[in-house]
């Protein structure tokens, strides 16, 4: 067992503290110890972005980030992305064009893309495609993600 | 107003959006262990020592068990159920954990249960084996060499099977041929790399064990584990929560779901066990790994005159569940959408030292239109032909349907030229050629590639695939129940079990308009085997086709006992009831009228003008079995720029025109086709599981088996006809895995095409940069590979 870390990290607009494993990656943190299962594990790798959230205000890969590293950080997941418990203009936009199948990943495209309306209000279809490579859908063949992109996009959304 | 036919927005969605699904590993339950399994790093070796003692020493370690020590926890090993009459078929045992030997990379030799996943991942670290390796034989053709290395001794040969199928006269329609085209074609090894890894958690509470697992086939799996458990199938309930797709990897009944049950069973805790990514890539079954020998013979006019195939088909060290089956799958199509009248198809498996193949995405199907329709270009080419010209004049023509093939399958309804026709008005060849001709001048080298494809699917009917049938030890029929509650909602039990399709949404639009319901009050339920009847889960594009129709016929029920209810309290004949505008009125007097709701009502709380003939309640079941398979078609063209400097392969263009009979949601329907298509496309440029020769896994995480990402993807143009089935009430057929079966002969035949004028004749899939850029090097000094790069 490795030694422990105390962290306090803003989780969704709450604040919270836990005495972890140092080696316990952020992903592992927010779900089996704060409850958050919205975001998935798909790869072990840092390839398939399943576990994308955002730490102070830019999309990471959960699953190498660890929890000491987010250590006084603000984390949004997908639980909190709209906090008065409506629907995030990119999480409608999802829903409208078909953009989700089987579901497994979508929290973490929905927060990459949002990550990239916050940098790219009005990307072209190249630049959502590319923006969204390291995030990975077995399911949709991004035909309909894009869509649903560019539909969030014209609805003027940003992060 | 028909909820049918509209693009109805998921029922699904608003969970998932918002991360409130919930998946198998989202579940933890009180004083839950964790398993973590110690696996093989040799491809072939006998085990001679497991060390289990460091292990168990550890903080945390509950247990460490080797495959000797969990012999008494099996009535049985994982079964294979493909029995085919008269033909024996080579199946080695197949245990959780293996005893003795180790077959391929990757094959489980203990298991460490923890209090924590970290814990025990650290302990199963400490398990030392040690192994006494053997010759592991990898490429399927040197494993069929006289002297090649055996990976099961006991047989005496790598040989799994040999099975043959075929009608006509081969020979003699080889022999009036006047052309005749030979290729050999390989359909590599291939991941179904759903994003969600698998995960199985197994508690026991008293006698009765329930199993949560990412599964395709929750019915089936109680069925396999309840017997390799040796325990009556009342005290096995299997729930597939959510489940993060499949694509045929979850269609299996994997060695770690029978050890979470055992291990549950023996310490009266729950177990979870969660696979990592290099296990996915390791031990979830691959799919695909044929060589198919193709040859077609023809007429100078083009008609075809016969069609041989040998297949070989790599089998992998164990034959999971469906294994030695999944080539054949594909045979009754193998003759395409054209009309071929004599055929000849033989099968042989082979053993070799790597995980098992079985059914993925399209299971045998993606494999034949693969070298259906690359055969159809080489003897449209060899004949000075026009590609589709020679497609057309081959088509089974519309009005012949059902056609009666010469492996004597029906296909049940076609219009070959009709997705051809409408393909063609989406894409203009003359100006593509003009354009391709043009910017060639640039050195720009684009192609096009066509496929007109058919596939078999809506499995069912049992009497065609089951023991009497090609002898599968199992029946395809569905089930469903319909129940209306008192106040007029809908719960519909389906023994399919969707995942990732969207069935809670087109099922809720099937039975809301039967029932009269609003489509939002249906409440779709699947996946639990405590739940509604027996079924038969979902693989094989029939949830719509078989499990969509016992929808109907069940809903009908209820809709038929609704208007009797209706009739009694209206004071009408029940005949004279409709159902128009979501209400149940008397015909030709829409003022005497009610609805769902109010019907229902009577039903539960039954009035005294009900007749005591009618009983209480609103809830009927139907079980179906269809007479016939489905076979759904279209005709899809791909265009791709391929740079000859350095390999490099660009999708420009996805035209995909399908048929699958009437849409009941088209939103889920183009949805399918663009995730197929993809899968095809990921497929024969990017994807591949390869094996060094020692029988080393080369492609063990997402690093290097490349799924295409949205960057390398074009947008996927996508249009329909609509053709019904005379098979089901709805005329449906299946979409789920078209564009996969469809899309790898498209695409391949585009890339080839481009680079036709640098000399490059044939080329084998996945078509990376390197094989490519290798391949125009090879024909630029002289001579092309004929065979394609290795």
């Amino acid at each position: 067992m490795s030694a422990s870390v105390h962290v306090e990290v803003t989780v969704n607009g709450e604040r919270r503290e836990a005495d972890v494993e140092a080696r316990l990656l952020l992903v592992y943190w927010l779900r089996d110890h704060l409850g958050l299962t919205g975001t998935h594990v798909g790869c072990d790798t840092t390839n398939c972005g399943a576990c994308t959230v955002h730490m102070n205000g830019e999309a990471v890969k959960s699953c190498t980030v660890l929890t000491a590293q987010a250590d006084g950080a603000e984390v949004t997941t997908i639980e909190g992305l709209a906090p008065d418990g409506g629907l995030h203009p990119m999480q409608a936009a999802f829903m409208d064009k078909h953009g989700l199948q089987c579901g497994f990943c979508t929290p973490g495209m929905i927060m990459a893309a949002t990550d990239l309306l916050s940098r790219n209000p009005n990307p072209s279809d190249e630049e959502i495609r590319h923006g969204l490579e390291g995030n990975l859908c077995r399911c949709t063949g991004y035909h309909n993600i894009v869509e649903a992109v560019k539909a969030a996009a014209g609805s003027g959304v940003s992060a | 107003m028909s909820a049918i036919g509209e693009a109805m927005r998921r029922k699904e969605d608003p969970r998932m959006i918002t991360g409130r699904g919930r998946y198998t590993e989202d579940i933890n339950l009180p004083g839950m262990l964790h398993a973590v399994v110690v696996r093989s790093p040799e491809a072939h070796a006998t085990i001679t020592s497991i060390d289990t003692s460091a292990a168990r020493e550890r903080d945390g370690v509950v247990t460490v068990l080797t495959g000797e020590e969990m012999a008494g926890d099996f009535a049985g090993g994982i079964p294979m159920v493909w029995v085919p009459p008269g033909v024996e078929i080579k199946t080695p045992e197949n245990w959780p954990l293996r005893r003795g030997q180790v077959k391929h990379v990757g094959d489980p030799v203990a298991i460490v249960v923890a209090t924590t996943r970290g814990g025990a991942m650290d302990a199963a670290e400490d398990v030392i084996v040690e192994y006494d390796p053997k010759p592991a034989v990898v490429d399927m053709e040197a494993a069929l060499e006289d002297g090649a290395p055996l990976v099961w001794e006991d047989f005496g040969t790598n040989r799994t099977h040999e099975w043959s199928v075929g009608g006509g006269d081969v020979d003699a329609g080889m022999a009036e041929a006047e052309v005749t085209v030979e290729r050999r074609f390989v359909n590599h090894r291939t991941s179904g790399a759903p994003i969600e890894p698998r995960c199985s958690i197994a508690e026991v509470r008293g006698d009765k064990l329930t199993l949560y697992s990412t599964t395709q086939i929750p019915h089936i799996a109680r069925f396999v584990f309840s017997g390799m458990l040796g325990i009556p199938e009342d005290q096995l309930r299997v729930v597939a929560p959510d489940v993060g797709g499949g694509f045929g990897a979850k269609l299996q009944t994997y060695g770690e779901e029978a050890l979470v049950l055992a291990l549950a069973k023996r310490l009266g805790r729950p177990v979870k066990w969660v696979e990592t990514r290099s296990e996915h890539m390791t031990t979830s079954h691959h799919g695909r790994d044929q060589i198919n020998y193709v040859t077609l013979g023809a007429k100078r006019d083009g008609t075809i005159t016969g069609l041989r195939v040998r297949i070989l088909a790599d089998m992998g060290a164990y034959q999971q569940l469906l294994t030695p089956f999944i080539p054949e799958l594909g045979f009754p199509v193998m003759g395409g959408c054209y009309r071929i009248p004599n055929i000849d198809l033989h099968f042989t498996g082979v053993f070799t030292n790597k995980m098992a193949t079985d059914a993925i995405r399209g299971a045998g199907r993606p494999e034949a239109t693969y070298w259906i329709e690359l055969t159809m270009d080489r003897l449209a080419d060899e004949l000075g032909m026009d590609r589709l010209e020679l497609r057309r004049k081959n088509f089974i023509p519309k009005d012949e349907f059902p056609f009666e093939t010469a492996l004597g399958i029906f296909y049940d309804s076609g219009d070959y030229d009709g997705t051809l026709d409408k393909l063609l008005e989406h894409f203009d060849v003359e100006e593509f050629r003009a354009e391709q001709e043009r910017l060639r001048g640039e050195g720009v080298y684009r192609g096009v590639g066509f496929s007109t494809w058919v596939e078999v699917c809506g499995l069912a009917p049992s009497r065609a695939v089951g023991p009497s049938g090609v002898g599968l030890q199992a029946a395809f029929w569905e089930s469903a129940n319909v129940r209306v509650t008192p106040t007029g909602s809908a719960i519909v039990y389906t023994g399919t079990s969707p995942h990732g399709q969207g069935l809670d949404t087109s099922f809720a639009q099937i039975a809301g308009d039967i029932l009269g319901i609003d489509p939002q009050n249906v409440d779709v339920h699947h996946g639990d085997t405590d739940q509604g009847a027996w079924g038969w889960d979902t693989y094989g594009s029939r949830s719509l086709a078989v499990g969509g129709e016992a929808i109907v016929r069940a809903a009908q029920r209820v809709q038929d006992k609704a208007k009797r209810i209706c009739a009694a309290l209206l004071e009408a004949a029940p005949e004279d009831i409709e159902l128009a505008d979501g209400k149940y009125q008397v015909r030709g007097s829409p003022d005497k009228s009610m609805t769902m709701a109010e019907i229902s009502g009577a039903a539960h709380i039954p009035p005294n003008e009900l007749p005591a003939d009618i009983e209480p309640g609103l809830e009927e079941s139907a079980f179906y079995d269809p007479e016939n398979f489905v076979f759904p078609f279209g005709a899809h063209a791909c265009v791709v720029e391929v740079d000859a400097e350095t390999g490099k392969v660009k999708v420009v263009r996805y035209v995909a025109v399908d048929d699958c009979g009437p849409a009941i949601n088209p939103m889920l329907i183009d949805g399918q086709v663009h995730g197929g298509v993809v899968h095809a496309i990921g497929q024969c440029l990017y994807e591949q599981v390869v094996y060094d020769e020692d029988g080393q896994l080369v492609t063990g995480t997402f690093v290097d088996y490349a799924l295409p990402t949205a960057a390398e993807i074009p947008p996927i143009e996508s249009d329909r006809t609509e053709t019904p089935s005379p098979v089901n009430t709805l005329g449906v057929k299946g979409i789920g895995e078209a564009g996969t079966i469809a899309a790898t002969p498209a695409v391949a035949a585009a890339v080839l095409d481009a680079i036709r004028p640098l000399g490059v004749k044939e080329l084998d899939m996945p078509m990376t940069p390197l094989r490519v850029w290798e391949a125009i090097q090879a024909a630029g000094n002289g001579g092309g590979p004929e065979g394609g790069a290795a």
